[in-house]
């Protein structure tokens, strides 16, 4: 067991910590939480990602013929961790990185893998996962969009929902039932699509934040090109669930990383606010919550460190790195609550009020942060997982 | 960077688990309970032959010279079998006070006898004010022509009854702070004016005693280290222990866990085994976390104190105030999710749900590391 980095790593922390002190944009704030990326801040994000490309550091896990680095996981560590603790802005692709890239190096042709890896890394093209429908959420299986051969081409109608980036996207991850007679799980595909296609229309869904993360997506006959289908006719939910699975170890564990950068932010505001003329972080029962909070989230880091190992030696990741979302998401949402309990009566100011806190922006990730436990996998889903998959314990 | 354990770890692993499956059932754990010593003779002299009272001693004591991490794996197996017996205060805390502050001769006399099992020793630190700090300390150690006289009262010691040596934590002298002035003494067993009370306990796999001292003289060189400089070793065989015992607690609890997901797969209710129900389920997930993330922690700090990185005593409260929540949570839902036969004396659950409560308070509970973690990271 070993924590420590080697000289050539060492090195490399040193570069990314360089680059990072010259290079993260002046206009960007960091202050509250700042892992989801903001509506505002897509076009800052974008140009911000480019030149993470371009300077190497990200896409480091894949290979080098498909625009990464063929670096290993330890690599990818240190970049999110110089990440948080330089307080840097997030991936603005983050589906595309976290997900589609992994999975159509995983499962594409190697046309497919010429395509679309490389500028999903440089945000030339942002992808949205297509997964959701009004009556398919956490019964994925039960999904209706419809895809019907004709021909080269595969004619989609339906409709995909909380479809986050769709308004911005380029392609997206889409799952369609190809053959409704099979098995449920048996009939489904996993396609490429383009979303400027004729037939694909976005409708922005209005969030509890008041601003349009997210959107509905419909499918109008949609003809997609049978060269975009990944992984094989009738193969997609093991692809979508490979999909998933990186989407817990990567896109989550960058996650994990920048709940640093929250809590930092959340200590900082403790210690300029006063409950009943002392300073919050002087308290007693504010630094029992506070520390539990410094504990659960070193608890994620370290964790994070076991699944990379396992992933390093050659192992599937055990029980460790299943538990990382649901954590993950525990300990967000007690932090943006304490966020407000430390704000007290100010809690209440939205942005635009004069005397609203760091301009309101905690307001906006408290109420944000009420997603987390339903996106990429409700907790209730998480935890029959565990306990189905890692316990053993039976099925319905 | 590498954070798991090595081939050898887990062969270590292995052999233990099966040592304790064959050696140390709970009909073993239950008999201890009911005997002041808490151990056989046979028991010890069989964790002697495997190299255990010894693990992390230096060969030159006797010992194998293993690390923190290689004790990690052992302390879980023992944590999985609730080990009664004084092998943590013997290896752990009366030992290591030795490595850590004795001078040669002195672990040389000790540590080789501990390895061997013929010795067994604990530490004699808490008192009745039931504090972890240094200002608790105060049992006075009065020097008189070359020799120290030690009065006052210790509680909370572990195996002192059974201890062929008490290292007992006293005040030399009032210092500028409370560390300074804390001198740490070897009282052989039978000292005169030393009295050991054994005290009836909940858990009854650990034995703990309250040490009276009036007036017992011990010599120059019962001092371990300088007569006035224990705090400093002292506190590191607290983190040190401290770490073993989460290691304990995680492998307790793991234990339990897997009783537990075992049950709903068989107990049947409303026709179907319990495990199908998401009551049920999600309670067995939530466990699973708790094992896993107290796992982490204790991982991680076993390898900070084992490389002495500057972050260790912070990872040490980390992984103590999340191992004395987690344990304690894992075994209550394991009583509930067993229903009443959790809550029978015959069913084995108890000996863990105890266990845990008596590791919660032994050096501190969460809410104590909780505190450390705040001072630590300059709340």
């Amino acid at each position: 067991m070993d924590f420590s980095l080697t000289p050539e790593q060492q090195a490399f922390r040193q570069t990314v910590r360089a680059w990072l002190r010259d290079n993260i944009p002046s206009e960007w704030k960091h202050v509250g939480s700042s892992e989801i990326p903001r509506v505002e801040a897509y076009e800052l994000l974008r140009e911000w990602q480019r030149r993470l490309y371009e300077a190497g550091f990200i896409g480091l896990t894949w290979p080098k013929e498909y625009g990464g680095h063929g670096l290993t996981f330890m690599e990818e560590l240190i970049v999110h961790e110089e990440m948080a603790l330089a307080k840097a802005p997030p991936i603005l692709n983050v589906l595309g990185v976290g997900m589609a890239g992994p999975t159509i190096i995983a499962y594409g042709t190697e046309a497919q893998k010429k395509r679309y890896p490389s500028k999903i890394l440089s945000c030339e093209e942002i992808w949205c996962q297509g997964y959701s429908e009004p009556n398919a959420g956490s019964d994925l299986a039960s999904l209706q969009t419809r895809a019907v051969k004709d021909g080269e081409f595969w004619v989609i109608n339906g409709q995909k929902v909380w479809t986050s980036f769709a308004q911005v996207a380029d392609w997206m991850m889409l799952l369609a039932r190809t053959d409704p007679n099979a098995p449920r799980h048996k009939g489904i595909t996993y396609f490429l699509l383009d979303m400027k296609l004729p037939g694909v229309v976005v409708k922005p869904l209005r969030q509890i934040t008041g601003e349009a993360e997210f959107n509905e997506v419909f499918f109008d006959s949609v003809r997609v090109h049978e060269s975009e289908v990944l992984g094989g006719v009738n193969n997609g939910w093991q692809v979508g669930i490979t999909t998933l699975m990186y989407e817990r170890l990567t896109l989550g564990f960058g996650l994990q990383m920048r709940l640093r950068i929250a809590l930092d932010s959340l200590i900082e505001l403790a210690r300029r606010m006063e409950k009943h003329g002392r300073v919050i972080t002087k308290d007693p029962l504010w630094r029992q919550k506070l520390a539990q909070l410094w504990i659960d989230t070193e608890c994620l880091r370290v964790t994070g460190a076991r699944a990379i190992t396992k992933l390093l030696r050659g192992e599937m990741p055990g029980a460790e790195a299943s538990t990382g979302k649901m954590v993950w998401v525990e300990t967000h949402q007690r932090l943006q609550e304490l966020a407000m309990e430390i704000e007290g009566p100010y809690a209440q100011l939205w942005k635009g009020a004069d005397r609203a806190v760091d301009g309101g922006v905690w307001q906006h990730s408290f109420l944000r942060s009420q997603a987390n436990s339903i996106e990429g996998g409700t907790t209730e889903i998480q935890k029959n997982i565990i306990a189905e998959r890692l316990l053993g314990l039976p099925k319905d | 960077m590498d954070f798991g354990f090595s081939q050898e770890q887990e062969m270590l692993r292995a052999t233990a688990r099966k040592f304790f499956e064959n050696e140390c059932p709970s009909t073993f754990v239950r008999a201890r309970m009911e005997e002041p010593a808490g151990v056989t003779d046979q028991f010890w002299m069989k964790l002697a032959e495997q190299g255990w009272l010894g693990l992390i001693y230096a060969e030159e004591y006797g010992g194998s010279g293993l690390g923190f991490v290689d004790l990690t794996v052992l302390m879980e197996e023992m944590g999985r079998s609730v080990m009664p017996g004084p092998f943590f205060s013997t290896v752990l805390l009366g030992g290591l006070t030795i490595l850590e502050a004795g001078s040669p001769a002195q672990k040389k006399e000790w540590l080789s006898r501990i390895a061997a099992g013929e010795a067994k020793a604990a530490l004699a630190w808490t008192e009745p004010n039931a504090r972890w700090d240094a200002a608790g300390v105060t049992v006075t150690a009065r020097e008189n022509k070359g020799a120290f006289v030690l009065s006052g009262t210790k509680l909370f010691v572990l195996d002192a009854h059974t201890a062929d040596v008490v290292v007992v934590v006293a005040r030399t002298a009032e210092g500028k702070s409370p560390e300074d002035g804390v001198g740490l003494f070897l009282v052989p067993k039978g000292a005169a004016g030393m009295t050991v009370k054994l005290l009836p306990t909940m858990d009854a796999t650990r034995k703990l005693c309250e040490v009276s001292l009036t007036d017992v003289r011990v010599g120059a060189d019962a001092v371990l280290g300088g007569k006035g400089g224990g705090w400093a070793p002292l506190a590191r065989v607290i983190e040190r222990a401290t770490v073993a015992l989460c290691a304990e607690m995680c492998g307790g609890a793991q234990k339990v866990l897997d009783m537990t997901s075992e049950y709903a797969k068989i107990r049947v209710a409303f026709g179907k085994p319990i495990g199908t129900y998401q009551g049920v389920k999600h309670k067995a997930a939530d466990m699973l976390v708790e094992v896993e993330n107290a796992k982490s922690l204790t991982y991680y700090a076993a390898w900070a104190v084992d490389e002495n990185v500057p972050e260790a005593p912070l990872a040490v409260s980390m992984a103590k105030a999340y191992a004395s929540d987690a344990y304690r949570k894992v075994s209550a839902t394991g009583i509930q999710l067993h229903g009443g036969i959790g809550f029978t004396w015959e069913h084995d659950l108890h000996l863990y749900f105890k266990r845990a409560k008596s590791s919660e308070f032994t050096f501190g509970d969460a809410t104590y590391h909780r505190e450390r973690v705040a001072q630590l990271i300059n709340l």
